[in-house]
């Protein structure tokens, strides 16, 4: 009698427990899939980000609210985006002026004269998140990893200050926390755009000249913007399956 | 075990083998965490790590829940895309505890001049003054121009 009540007790216990929503997630983490709660299914996500030549103004909002979110040392050289001032001279096409006084933060003086007809424009950077990382292959530990939603991280926990990656990524977009002395970079703002927020970058450009991207939603702008624009991605001959989009890029960017 | 006679030598060697495997083995289970692999190559729980960071700027919905009038205006204007934040600065702590958490107001002049300064690599469509010129002195650009609605109220005060 006394066990049959015992068991009773576990029993619904156990049954409320695993109610509803609630239980479910808790299924998931018991079996070790945090991401397949069902409050963010990683598996149902592939985010990339597009970045519009043209409507980029050069304001540097977006490496303030970069380095605001993240918590990016305020020291110039550490930035997980920043902003470049290109030049082209039509008499020197082959070698651009390329300026990005502390990364953009504090915007762009004027250095050239109005109306001496060199094209000129600026060119956001921000990790590509690439399909295929050169800065994951490297990787000794396992400690940076392509997410099951298409987002390059690190693990800071449990880098070990290699450098390896650093080396590796083709676009220049890790650096070594001057702190922790582990490498860091830019996660696309991975604790907002799992809650339904866009990256902090997105959320502050004036021009929308950035915005986040769902190539796994099919209601996602970019869908329509990539078929109707002419798009291309950061050295596409090095095959990193980089996942920043730019519209009108012009072939002068490396 | 005749088959062992006269192959001591080898035993031993067998015998400090199956020694380094077993250390090998209860060494790397102590070292591995108990969740590395199970999504690929790297630690389960970094993904969880990653979203667990504070958010830091709130968003411009979350601003236009209670900042309705601000939103209306703004919609009109020429401004209307442009997040509060752009200009106001990170505020989830002022949307968390709007009384305790005041924001700055923003700088009248060089907030705008971060955009519209004239500047060589500018689109030229984006609308840009040389402020040396215009105004030509200190005079803050909010002192005739009204931020939230530029455009379409009167742009003089």
């Amino acid at each position: 009698m006394q066990e049959d009540r015992r068991r009773f007790l576990i029993e619904s216990g156990r049954f409320l427990l695993l109610t509803g929503a609630a239980g479910i997630a808790f299924d998931h983490v018991l079996a070790g899939e945090p991401e397949k709660a069902p409050n963010y299914d990683a598996t149902r996500h592939w985010w990339a980000m597009l970045v519009d030549i043209e409507q980029c103004i050069g304001c540097g909002g977006c490496v303030r609210a970069c380095k605001d979110e993240n918590g990016v040392s305020h020291e110039p050289f550490y930035f997980r985006t920043w902003v470049e001032r290109y030049h082209v001279d039509p008499l020197d096409a082959e070698h651009p002026r390329v300026d990005s006084p502390n990364g953009g933060h504090d915007g762009f003086p004027e250095i050239y004269r109005q109306g001496d007809g060199a094209k000129a424009f600026f060119v956001p950077k921000l990790c590509n998140h690439c399909e295929h990382s050169p800065c994951v292959q490297v990787c000794p530990v396992g400690a940076t990893f392509e997410s099951p939603d298409g987002v390059v991280l690190v693990d800071k926990s449990y880098c070990l200050g290699c450098r390896y990656c650093v080396q590796a990524c083709p676009y220049g977009c890790r650096y070594i926390d001057p702190e922790q002395q582990v490498v860091d970079k830019c996660t696309l703002c991975y604790h907002r755009i799992t809650q339904g927020l866009t990256t902090a970058c997105c959320e502050v450009c004036p021009t929308g000249a950035r915005q986040l991207a769902d190539l796994k939603d099919p209601k996602d702008p970019i869908h329509e913007f990539l078929r109707t624009h002419t798009i291309n991605v950061l050295k596409p001959q090095m095959a990193t399956g980089a996942k920043v989009y730019y519209n009108g890029l012009d072939g002068s960017v490396r | 075990m005749r088959l062992l006679e006269g192959r001591a030598h080898l035993v031993r060697v067998a015998g400090l083998f199956a020694a380094g495997l077993v250390v090998f083995v209860v060494i790397r289970a102590l070292l591995v965490p108990a969740d590395f692999g199970v999504y690929g190559h790297y630690r389960a729980g970094a993904l969880d790590d990653a979203r667990k960071l504070p958010v830091v700027h709130a968003g411009q919905a979350t601003c236009a829940e209670c900042h309705t009038d601000i939103a209306e205006l703004r919609a009109k204007g020429r401004h209307a895309r442009i997040g509060c934040e752009s200009c106001h600065g990170a505020q989830v702590r002022h949307a968390k505890a709007p009384d305790e958490a005041k924001p700055e107001r923003p700088n009248g002049r060089t907030t705008c001049v971060n955009c519209h300064a004239a500047n060589v690599a500018r689109p030229a469509k984006h609308p840009q003054v040389d402020v040396a010129e215009h105004p030509g002195d200190d005079t803050a650009c909010i002192a005739c121009h009204v931020p939230h609605q530029p455009g379409t109220a009167p742009e003089v005060k």
